[in-house]
């Protein structure tokens, strides 16, 4: 069962040359864990506040965002708060600056299953405590302020508040950033859990190529509003076939790779202000020729790999290139 | 600038080279109330070579760098730049001077650490006044920019108006303005885009060859220590828990902690529980 439907989804603001998002297909099934990998401006973040129906102001749409169904792009408000509060839920980069530091915990994880959800102060409460047992933390929590509490357990109070309304997807927006490797590891392993147990699909937001590689079923990696390649997480990491995913691995510093320079990508991404005609990616792109910067790409099927596609005239090249690297 | 990389030709023959040592700390202590921010500290950077300081929050790394920059005082301990002691605090204009011509900071945020209404020549010229009034400053000022990859066009830039790459530029470029013996770059790359990151990176490894500066590079990211340091300390609640030559360390840890560290990075095969587990069962140990 797919629980997130993206189609054809564009969006455009305001005084911009190209659109922020410029055509993204996307799905995620239910017990899925979907990881979403892009640079800052790429719009991943955008992709998964769009989910939720939260648009910058002036945003123009086309194409669909179906949660469990229905399309977020025209629903009413009233019906977007019955989304937020239950189907879907969201986990912010910094629980610090989502968390309001004047209130109890209790009241945070209380608040919107007592106004949407027309539970009891009683039942919200008895819910919390189940919650935060789920992501092992005593219900005593429950009476502290934010900053009584670490960073890594406060992550785990915002994970607990996402499961709250029962939702069917949850979206990750870089959830683990601002913590340590070994919170990292922990709070990763705590999703995994509630997935398995709560049957919840998960849209995983990062930057991160590894963390991406290790925790999702499939991937998606996009660039300058477009997803330029996707296919499962192994697949996709042992070989890029789009030469953007294949420069990005290459210059992330890893343990297992050449020690000393990195193969950095030069330049930088198109600015909103840059119109790119063609592949986005062709003024950095090593393999680029004229047909890339005349005529943009589409994302397409991998012959012969099931589940994969690539946004690239020279995808049978791509391979090559990275083992040269 | 320093004399070139002494060590260069040598390294080629996998001789250990002979160096001076820039940098020396010995037992630094800081306590903050009860607690031991960083406690007994010591370690030693050799001119051209670069000294990775590992830990997660609240490990003292952050700290140590402070003291060592100036920013912090210790309670105990001592920081030694060509065997001068920067630790005995000599009041005045030319003692302040020649204490930041010792060790420059390059801090994480390079938009909070830039003023906002001063162009990138500006603040070049700024700092080139200050510690050489006498030089030729235009020419140096476009031998700075050219040294971290930046152009004319970036001189008359306001910070804003540059990508947060370029304006890690701008602060590197700043701080080997008034050539430095050592530098300290605190999480210097982490707040960047990984491919804005690889040519910072690859930028910092230049500037070590061509200039013989020390580095102290502070960051939580094991890929980007391996990639740059040639030593590494790995900190944990105030204390150093393993020390050695990068490779080595990272390779064959002796800490369970350094290997908790390793284990956590996350790529292929990852196991986020046994992680987990492992976390748990050193945070009950001392």
């Amino acid at each position: 069962m797919t629980v997130l439907d993206i189609r054809a989804y564009r969006l455009r603001l305001p005084n911009t040359a190209r659109p922020v998002l410029a055509g993204v297909d996307l799905t995620v099934g239910a017990r899925e864990t979907v990881a979403l990998v892009g640079e800052s401006g790429s719009g991943k973040s955008l992709t998964s506040r769009s989910v939720l129906g939260l648009l910058p102001a002036g945003a123009a749409t086309e194409g669909t965002v179906r949660v469990g169904g229905d399309d977020v792009l025209t629903m009413t408000p009233e019906q977007l708060r019955r989304l937020r509060t239950g189907t879907a839920a969201m986990i912010f980069q910094d629980p610090r600056a989502a968390i309001n530091p004047l209130r109890r915990l209790g009241d945070f994880l209380t608040e919107s299953v007592r106004l949407n959800g027309g539970l009891s102060a009683e039942a919200a409460t008895a819910r919390a405590t189940e919650m935060l047992d789920a992501v092992g933390l005593p219900a005593s929590v429950l009476g502290r302020y934010p900053g009584q509490v670490s960073g890594g357990m406060l992550q785990r109070v915002m994970i607990a508040a996402a499961l709250m309304g029962d939702p069917a997807l949850i979206l990750a927006d870089e959830p683990t950033t601002a913590l340590d490797v070994t919170s990292q590891a922990e709070v990763v392993a705590l999703l995994g859990d509630l997935q398995e147990r709560f049957g919840t699909g998960l849209l995983f937001v990062t930057h991160d190529l590894g963390l991406a590689a290790a925790i999702g079923d499939r991937v998606y990696v996009m660039y300058a509003g477009r997803i330029v390649e996707t296919g499962p997480a192994e697949a996709l990491f042992a070989r890029p076939r789009h030469p953007y995913t294949a420069a990005l691995l290459a210059s992330t510093p890893r343990l297992d790779g050449p020690r000393g320079r990195l193969a950095a990508i030069e330049g930088r991404p198109p600015g909103l202000r840059d119109e790119p005609v063609g592949c986005p990616f062709a003024l950095r792109c090593p393999l680029a020729t004229s047909e890339c910067t005349r005529q943009a790409p589409e994302l397409l099927p991998v012959d012969g790999e099931p589940g994969r596609r690539t946004a690239c005239h020279h995808s049978d090249r791509t391979g090559e290139a990275t083992a040269d690297a | 600038m320093r004399s070139p990389d002494l060590g260069a030709a040598t390294r080629s023959k996998g001789e250990p080279p002979m160096r001076r040592t820039v940098l020396e700390v010995v037992g630094l202590h800081r306590a903050y109330g009860g607690v031991r921010a960083v406690d007994n500290v010591s370690f030693t950077l050799a001119e051209g070579r670069s000294l990775g300081i590992v830990g997660e929050s609240g490990s003292g790394k952050t700290t140590t760098a402070r003291i060592v920059v100036g920013l912090e005082r210790a309670d105990t301990g001592r920081v030694l730049v060509h065997r001068r002691d920067r630790t005995e605090r000599r009041r005045g204009r030319v003692h302040r001077l020649a204490r930041a011509r010792e060790v420059q900071m390059v801090f994480q945020d390079p938009y909070l650490s830039l003023d906002p209404r001063t162009t990138v020549g500006a603040v070049l010229r700024e700092t080139l006044r200050l510690h050489f009034p006498d030089a030729d400053h235009p020419r140096r000022i476009a031998e700075l920019l050219e040294q971290v990859g930046l152009g004319e066009r970036e001189a008359g830039a306001l910070p804003r108006q540059l990508s947060g790459g370029q304006r890690q530029r701008v602060a590197i470029a700043r701080a080997l303005a008034v050539e430095p013996a050592v530098l300290v770059l605190d999480e210097a790359v982490a707040a960047l885009d990984v491919s804005v990151q690889a040519q910072i990176l690859n930028l910092l490894a230049d500037i070590r060859e061509a200039t013989g500066i020390g580095y102290l590079f502070i960051t939580h990211d094991l890929g980007v220590v391996r990639c740059v340091t040639d030593d590494v300390i790995v900190m944990r609640h105030g204390r150093v828990v393993e020390s050695g030559p990068t490779a080595e360390v990272l390779a064959r840890p002796s800490h369970p902690y350094t290997r908790l560290l390793l284990d956590s990075v996350p790529g292929p095969g990852w196991d986020p529980r046994s992680i987990a587990a492992a976390r748990r069962a050193l945070s009950d140990s001392p």
